[in-house]
């Protein structure tokens, strides 16, 4: 049930706002995401239709606080099918960087964050994997980016960098 | 023919079999890759948690290939797509560009409009060509079968990749395969995701996404996969055993390899040059169906 006391009518300006959110309003909720989502072919419990509609309805903290909205792959099958350019992709990536930014950051993007932030990559480079290139004639790698750790530290994500 | 070599994070410690190759075939194709070893992550791992901070990594990358007047060659897929879309973001965006180069300002980088970013296959189907490929061929491969996995991001979304390929219905990949002299072969649900992006949030599903690729894959009984992302190439080589006891089914060891691995072998290159060792699931009944030892 919706309890529309609960209601956030200002939530899709809110999305509208972020970057890769501003079309969220042309939804007229056909539903060409959700039949060719490849993560809703498999679980229900990811709708990008319904998603996008309890958005539009203010349903803030059901959204924010919700294990589905991590669930896009980032495919972009549905932003290059939707019939209203919605963007529904970069819709799906505005939600998660307003749940990061209200403290509901995924583990698995919060381990991505730290690592990229340490190393300057998603990977820790060791002497090994160097030793390891080296032998199969490849050049070596940069283990740590200072300017990386910088940037990061000078963003939205500092809470995360060490 | 000169592009400033983009490795990402993945590949110089997991697929560098995938890099080897690439080397290899760009040597014999005349194409000059610059390593730059100031190249950090593209970006895409923290888009998801902050789409500034993407913005700011991919433009930091961007910054140094201006620098240097190079175009970007990628592996990877989502360092393709990452790349480009901040490309695009920040040419079209002023007010996006500006506060972008502040941050970049505190460590002396600033994004220069001008900068181009092409995948490896895009290189070789657009820049190289098929005929010329087909003209390296030394080595019969007529004898194969193999189906091609896409993936997201090298042609998807269609509004980045300046109509090269068709993203509903893509050909690049096919084509470059038939120019090694061996068959592609379609199979339902070609054009879907590897799953690889959700793998750390839903393990289930990611694993999944990639079965359903593998049956139908599989389904035509074809010798091989091959893919032209190190991320695509996880989920369907490295997380094989998983998905195998986890759904009961078996695959008897098709093989995965990376384009560049195909085509080195067509130009008769030894398996050894090409990292054909690195592969976790072994290529040895496609390497004796064309009497390689």
């Amino acid at each position: 049930m919706i309890d529309s006391k609960k209601l956030d009518p200002n939530f899709k300006f809110e999305v509208s706002k972020e970057i890769g959110g501003e079309n969220i309003k042309h939804c007229f909720s056909c539903g060409t995401c959700t039949v060719g989502c490849p993560v809703r072919e498999i679980d229900d419990k990811y709708n990008p239709r319904k998603i996008i509609r309890m958005v539009l309805l203010g349903m803030r903290e059901r959204v924010l606080k919700s294990d589905f909205i991590w669930l896009c792959s980032m495919c972009y099958t549905c932003y290059d099918r939707c019939p209203q350019g919605v963007h529904l992709t970069d819709i799906m990536t505005a939600l998660k960087n307003i749940a990061v930014r209200e403290g509901y950051i995924h583990p698995a993007f919060k381990a991505q964050a730290e690592l990229v932030g340490a190393f300057g990559r998603l990977y820790e480079v060791e002497d090994f994997d160097n030793k390891k290139r080296n032998k199969l004639g490849l050049p070596p790698v940069k283990k740590t980016f200072d300017e990386v750790t910088k940037l990061l530290k000078d963003s939205d994500l500092k809470e995360l960098i060490k | 023919m000169k592009y400033a070599l983009f490795l990402g994070c993945t590949i110089p410690v997991r697929s560098q079999n995938y890099e080897m190759s690439a080397r290899e075939i760009a040597k014999k194709l005349g194409i000059n890759f610059v390593d730059i070893e100031d190249f950090a992550c593209c970006g895409f791992p923290v888009k998801s948690s902050s789409t500034e901070a993407s913005l700011v990594l991919a433009a930091r990358n961007l910054a140094i290939a201006a620098e240097k007047k190079l175009t970007i060659c990628t592996l990877c897929n989502a360092c393709t797509g990452v790349l480009t879309e901040a490309n695009k973001e920040l040419n079209e965006n002023k007010e996006l560009r500006e506060k972008v180069n502040d941050k970049l300002s505190k460590i002396d980088k600033e994004f220069k409009k001008g900068v181009k970013i092409r995948h490896f296959s895009r290189i070789l189907y657009e820049d190289i060509g098929l005929d010329e490929l087909k003209g390296m061929v030394k080595r019969d491969l007529s004898s194969l079968k193999l189906s091609v996995h896409y993936g997201c991001h090298y042609e998807r979304p269609k509004n980045l990749y300046d109509d090269f390929d068709d993203p509903e219905n893509p050909i690049s990949l096919d084509k470059l395969v038939e120019a090694t002299g061996a068959k592609s072969v379609d199979y339902k649900g070609k054009l879907d995701c590897c799953g690889g992006a959700i793998l750390g949030v839903q393990e289930d599903i990611a694993l999944e996404m990639a079965k359903n690729k593998l049956d139908h894959v599989t389904a035509n009984k074809v010798d091989g996969l091959v893919t032209h992302c190190p991320f695509c190439s996880i989920m369907y080589e490295d997380n094989r055993r998983k998905i195998e006891s986890k759904f009961n089914v078996q695959y008897n060891n098709l093989p995965v390899f990376f384009y560049p691995q195909l085509l080195g072998l067509a130009m008769g290159l030894d398996k050894k040059q090409l990292g054909f060792r690195l592969n976790k699931i072994k290529a040895t009944a496609l390497l004796d169906k064309l009497g390689i030892e």
